[in-house]
């Protein structure tokens, strides 16, 4: 269990534990600025001036990542002092650049404990500046929506950098506690929740369902001449909220933070792919944590239907790496799922497929609860769960330790427990699908259980599939249900409610859609 | 840095609920948070968020927990099932602090909780009075709980059947029964030859014919959508 979750988040994100920091490449001068990065930074720079979003994003996802791959394989970007003079200086300009300057050092090589806290310190910088309304820049969403990203995923990495104390130089844990507040927990949250309440985002969401505003329908870009650099900002911290509070074990208050966001709509969320599968798993996770199985499987369902249909358009986005790593991990987290409320008919055919595909097997032997059932429950969790970190700092007058896995630990002992008390479910449901009534006795004997245990399981039943909603109500999740008259247990047939409004729906529209094409079309 | 944000100055108005909601993430709202607590042991109430944030900065700064404070929490927390809230405490309280004796106990509570195994509650119940006592109302929010499974699962059930969930026997319990009649639509009915049979009110779970068949409709937005080619 502990290998597979000792993988980093992102495919080619290196350890970051202590001893492997990165040594200088004897080849680069962080002074030196080639003439295409010369050309690089000016253009994006007169593109931003220029509010010329479509260019912006050509460079920032084009150009950027084939310059990196190009020339900046294995060494950092040239330092932002040495490009500043080409874009006069600009304070925005060259604070974004180390933003991506830091990105690239992340994703490529491994960030010394002094560059970590120096892009913690490139991050408030950059967000005083947004917070404090300077900026008038319209950035794509893809950009803005990577620097949350990147922020809450710096984070996670540096807690778990600290967590392995015992491997330290005394000269890390010097500087680990003289910069104590650099990626401090409280400043984290406090940004994104700042971003949150400076942008207005979600009053401007309210607004925006009685008509008074527009975001949603512009994808969140300002053609009035504004920036959307803050709202947007704002907006995509609500996810990264989500995040925090999930690596934190805080289910419940991530899912409220999400709350603002409609998720059963498209919206600015689903404009970035990394985004939109970031806010599901993130979604799907804590309603799994919740007992939520239903919600969690609509979720699941509905983003790996999309991934599915959509994979080859991705094929050639730096993120497709993730993306597949996202869409193996939800296929486990709907493994555990369905095996805990196995709702099939919620998940479509092609979704379907894939899953028996990759965990039909396993899944059957889940069903067993035995040892080595609770074995696969394990790895299943311990391959797809977000990586839990312990957000306090470590205490340097005891003898130190390593810490980087209790939070998960912890996680996974809980989860393990949950699954434990329903281990008797799975036989209930079996017998429930043979009968229509059979009396307590009877199948207390095929149980070969008493009748006093066959009650408690049978409550058990009931209390496990029926989850508190958010408003408190109770959500039937049952596959099978019954009820009990004295003596004698009545099975309710579950018949699944066709939804033919929807489908005439669809249909209506492909029908008027046929209709359009063929008005097109001229007979020659 | 980080903690810019200051408490407001505290209007006497201000509740606990909304001092979290301006201040999910202030430190120094922490002696309110527990000083909220205590107050909803003794006023008999309970606010989760309140609970969680405060659980969060004990997260965040260890040094300052009070294991007092946090077994009052987890002990309100039981009280709130069917809600996951037990669960979603523990999901924050570092797995050292679990393994104290009292919070061994309150684990061990909730799981017959969790797996209705009403008479192994009561009896480790009694033999912990002391971590339980503290907190006035602690039974009867757990006889509600057990009413609400049962109810879930019985349209009747019978007596010794509801006894043993509630914990409540002999001429206590027919007081009981007669309040639930009076006051909850409960009905009292002579089972075949052995003993009575209690008619829990009917419910959606209990009595599948009364589940509201929502299944087909289409809310109004999606209608929206087809105007233009009704048009």
């Amino acid at each position: 269990m502990a290998t597979s979750y000792d993988h980093e988040d992102a495919v080619g994100y290196d350890d970051i534990g202590g001893r492997q920091e990165q040594q200088p490449d004897q080849g680069y001068d962080p002074n030196f600025v080639p003439d295409s990065v010369k050309t690089f930074v000016v253009h994006l720079y007169r593109h931003i001036r220029e509010k010329n979003v479509y260019e912006i994003h050509q460079m920032y996802e084009g150009s950027f990542q084939k310059l990196s791959d190009r020339m900046f394989k294995e060494s950092p970007w040239p330092s932002v002092d040495a490009v500043a003079p080409y874009v006069d200086n600009d304070h925005v300009f060259c604070l974004l650049y180390r933003e991506m300057w830091f990105r690239h050092l992340y994703a490529r090589l491994s960030p010394t404990l002094r560059q970590r806290i120096d892009s913690w310190d490139n991050y408030c910088s950059l967000f005083q500046v947004v917070l404090h309304g300077v900026v008038n820049m319209q950035l794509p969403n893809q950009w803005l929506w990577d620097m949350v990203d990147e922020f809450v995923y710096q984070f996670q990495s540096f807690c778990q950098y600290r967590a392995k104390m015992k491997n330290k130089t005394e000269q890390e844990i010097a500087l680990l506690r003289q910069y104590d507040q650099a990626w401090n927990v409280y400043g984290v949250l406090n940004y994104l929740q700042a971003l949150v309440e400076k942008s207005m985002i979600i009053q401007i969401l309210e607004q925006e369902k009685e008509g008074l505003e527009q975001f949603t329908a512009t994808d969140g870009y300002d053609y009035s001449g504004g920036s959307n650099v803050l709202k947007v900002l704002g907006y995509f911290s609500m996810v990264g909220l989500l995040r925090v509070h999930c690596l934190l074990g805080d289910y419940h208050t991530g899912l409220k933070c999400l709350l603002p966001i409609d998720i059963s709509q498209s919206g600015v969320y689903t404009s970035v792919i990394g985004s939109h599968i970031t806010t599901i798993y993130h979604y799907g996770f804590a309603n799994l944590m919740l007992r939520r199985y239903v919600d969690a499987i609509r979720e699941f369902n509905k983003i790996l239907l999309y991934i599915y249909k959509t994979k080859n358009y991705h094929q050639k986005s730096p993120q497709y790496e993730q993306i597949l790593k996202k869409n193996e991990q939800m296929y486990a987290l709907l493994a555990i799922c369905l095996s805990l409320c196995p709702q099939v008919k919620l998940v479509e055919e092609n979704v379907n497929s894939q899953l028996r595909e990759k965990y039909g097997e396993k899944m059957i032997r889940m069903q067993r609860y035995d040892e080595e059932a609770y074995s696969l429950y394990d790895e299943l969790f311990s391959y797809a769960c977000p990586k839990f970190i312990t957000p306090s700092a470590p205490i340097y007058e005891e003898p130190l330790v390593n810490y980087n896995q209790d939070a998960y630990r912890l996680q996974l002992k809980l989860f393990l427990y949950e699954v434990k008390q329903q281990q008797l479910l799975s036989g209930v449901r079996t017998f429930l699908k043979l009968y229509s009534t059979i009396s307590i006795g009877k199948l207390a004997t095929y149980m070969e259980v008493d009748e006093p245990t066959l009650r408690t399981i049978l409550m058990t039943y009931k209390h496990k599939t029926h989850a508190v909603g958010s408003d408190g109500k109770i959500i039937s999740n049952a596959d099978v249900d019954f009820y009990i008259n004295d003596d004698m247990l009545h099975v309710v047939e579950s018949k699944s409610a066709k939804r033919y409004g929807d489908y005439f729906m669809r249909q209506i529209v492909k029908l008027e859609e046929i209709i359009n094409d063929m008005d097109r079309v001229k007979l020659e | 840095m980080g903690r810019e944000r200051e408490v407001p100055k505290q209007p006497a108005s201000y509740t606990v609920e909304q001092l979290v909601a301006v201040n999910p993430y202030n430190p120094d709202i922490l002696p309110d948070l527990e000083n909220h607590v205590n107050e909803q042991v003794s006023l008999q109430t309970y606010s989760l968020d309140t609970n969680l944030c405060l659980l969060r900065l004990y997260q965040f700064e260890p040094e300052r927990m009070s294991t007092q404070i946090v077994a009052r929490i987890l002990v309100k927390a039981l009280m709130a099932m069917p809600a996951p809230d037990f669960s979603l405490c523990l999901f924050l309280i570092p797995e050292r602090v679990q393994m104290e004796e009292q919070f061994k106990t309150l684990v061990v509570l909730s799981h017959y909780l969790e797996t209705a195994r009403f008479r192994q509650f009561w009896d480790e119940a009694a033999k912990n009075r002391h971590i339980l006592e503290v907190v006035p109302g602690f039974e009867q929010a757990i006889q509600e709980y057990a009413i609400h499974v049962l109810s879930l699962t019985y349209q009747k059930v019978p007596r010794p059947v509801l006894a043993e969930a509630i914990n409540i026997e002999g001429l206590s319990l027919d007081k009981f029964l007669e309040h639930q009649v009076a006051e909850c639509g409960w009905a009292l009915e002579k089972g075949h030859g052995r003993g009575q049979l209690i008619v829990l009110p009917r419910n959606e779970f209990n009595q599948p014919e009364l589940k509201k068949n929502t299944a087909d409709r289409i809310p109004l937005e999606h209608i929206t959508r087809i105007f233009p080619i009704l048009g």
